[in-house]
């Protein structure tokens, strides 16, 4: 793994060091405490599929799962996350065997340049967990008896923009997910 | 970014503690709004107190009736949560209508509350900003004001508070749980955590400074018909026009008591109790409510539509809630 020096060549020379998950695979490294995650995972560890679009939260092309949770890697320190195991686009599939929603936004054609699909991706994997564990959103009609309409994908996603607006295919490739786990 | 320190504490005695020890301090949670600023120059502690593993991430029955909501749980568990979700929907409804998926995985009940009110201008460093820079103007009153406050501003600010939860929590009469530096605990009506800008508008809250949200006490359930409607731009993931938190009991289609709070309005969360009382003799509630709650309104020539537009989702909400309790049954 490249290592890329994390701190500011003026940074005091006791630096806080972070251990974490990446992937499964064990990380410790000094770092500036004003290291968002998503930079961390970029420029420490060369890990590049997370990607930076807004840096503010907005676009959700940052978006990974910290303790199996989907959450902007650009609104959080690293130096947060001691401890907690971190999955990133690379993780969620290997290169011989994708991961069922890497394969079915090929199948389905959820991309045109493909910038913001490893934050769609690991969002919709996110999402699917959510609705799996009952949580509602905000088009739920009845509390009590969710299901996942295509108004509940797109509301559940709206957190990740596609300025190629692939968004008809996202959805359907997130339903054949979906249906396929159910 | 400024640079800063940065601690990890386990304790809320901790917290404090760690507060009052090193100046410039600011505590930290899901950080989806400070770290925001911090990147913009507009929020620059230099110390950061992350009180992230203090425990306080659970919610809890209480023995008399009511829930005790732990500062550190995100918004996506509480609203989650199967007692909120029966208990209290109108909390659940106004919590998955903010934000995004990973911002409510994210975001702290404390943390919520505690956002920044804010407007385009807060977050414009090349144009004046009272709570930026006391005494330094307002770009907004004259500028681009239709998303501000029409009610509760002043001539220093018309910043709106954007929580949809805290709109919930005021229909709610939450309380807000805190310890200070000095150990001493207290207990803030929601109606008073937070503050009108008057002439100090940098001054959000009534927290001494160091004094730490440890929890939020939702009394016990209330019942009746539960609604929070959002009015927005865009169908998803953006700030109110209006939005209305409506905790409404009927008999039959008699509407015999209410709790109305509006939210995008206001720099807090707008209810206006009185508006609310005698309401089963009135026969326009919601025209009366609207005209209480928004007698002291200023709007500019650009939000005045939000007066119109909260009467008449109000009326509609009552409409609403009147059939679900007439047995059209949705929650």
């Amino acid at each position: 793994m490249a290592q890329t020096p994390a701190l500011p060549p003026d940074h005091p020379a006791s630096a806080p060091v972070v251990s974490l998950s990446v992937n499964g695979s064990p990380q410790s490294m000094a770092i500036d405490p004003r290291m968002t995650l998503l930079d961390a995972l970029r420029e420490a560890l060369g890990m590049t599929g997370t990607k930076k679009g807004c840096d503010q939260g907005q676009c959700g092309a940052c978006t990974v799962l910290v303790n199996g949770r989907r959450i902007n890697s650009c609104l959080t320190f690293a130096i947060m996350h001691d401890g907690d195991e971190v999955t990133t686009i690379e993780g969620l599939g290997s290169v011989e065997q994708i991961h069922p929603m890497q394969a079915a936004f090929v199948e389905y054609d959820g991309l045109q340049c493909g910038y913001c699909t490893p934050g769609q991706i690991c969002s919709a994997v996110g999402a699917l967990d959510e609705f799996g564990k009952g949580m509602p959103s905000h088009v739920t009609a009845d509390l009590s008896d969710i299901s996942l309409s295509d108004d509940e994908l797109r509301e559940r996603m709206s957190g990740n923009l596609c300025r190629c607006a692939a968004y008809p295919n996202i959805i359907a490739a997130i339903r054949s997910v979906a249906e396929a786990q159910s | 970014m400024r640079r800063f320190t940065y601690e990890r504490v386990s304790t809320p005695t901790d917290a404090v503690m760690a507060f009052a020890r090193t100046a410039g301090s600011r505590y930290i949670a899901g950080g989806t709004n400070l770290i925001d600023l911090m990147k913009l120059g507009i929020e620059g502690p230099a110390h950061l107190i992350d009180i992230n593993r203090t425990g306080l991430d659970s919610v809890e029955d209480i023995p008399e009736g009511g829930l005790r909501v732990g500062a550190l749980v995100r918004n996506a568990d509480l609203a989650g949560d199967p007692r909120v979700v029966s208990g209290y929907p109108v909390l659940t409804r106004a919590l998955v209508s903010g934000a995004s998926g990973q911002l409510r995985n994210k975001a702290s009940t404390a943390g919520n509350l505690l956002q920044r009110t804010r407007c385009a201008y807060f977050y414009s460093a090349d144009l004046p900003c009272n709570k930026r820079q006391p005494g330094a103007g307002c770009a907004a009153i004259g500028g681009l004001s239709r998303g501000m406050a029409v009610v509760g501003g002043s001539a220093a600010c018309i910043a709106t508070h954007p929580s949809d939860m805290a709109v919930a929590l005021r229909a709610l009469d939450a309380i807000v749980e805190t310890i200070r530096p000095d150990g001493a605990a207290r207990s803030i009506p929601l109606a008073d955590l937070h503050l009108l800008p008057g002439k100090t508008p940098h001054i959000e809250t009534s927290l001494a400074p160091g004094e730490l949200i440890t929890g939020v006490i939702l009394p016990g359930p209330l019942g009746g018909i539960h609604r929070y409607l959002k009015l927005r731009d865009r169908a998803s993931y953006a700030f109110a026009n209006v939005s209305i938190a409506l905790v409404a009991h009927f008999e039959e289609h008699a509407l015999r008591a209410v709790r109305v709070a509006f939210g995008g309005v206001a720099p807090k969360p707008w209810r206006v109790e009185a508006a609310e009382a005698g309401i089963a003799d009135i026969p326009d509630p919601a025209g009366h409510i609207a005209d209480a709650v928004f007698a002291s309104a200023q709007p500019t020539a650009q939000n005045r539509f939000k007066l119109r537009l909260a009467r008449k989702a109000l009326t509609v909400l009552l409409d609403d809630a009147r059939a679900e309790a007439l047995g059209d049954k949705r929650t």
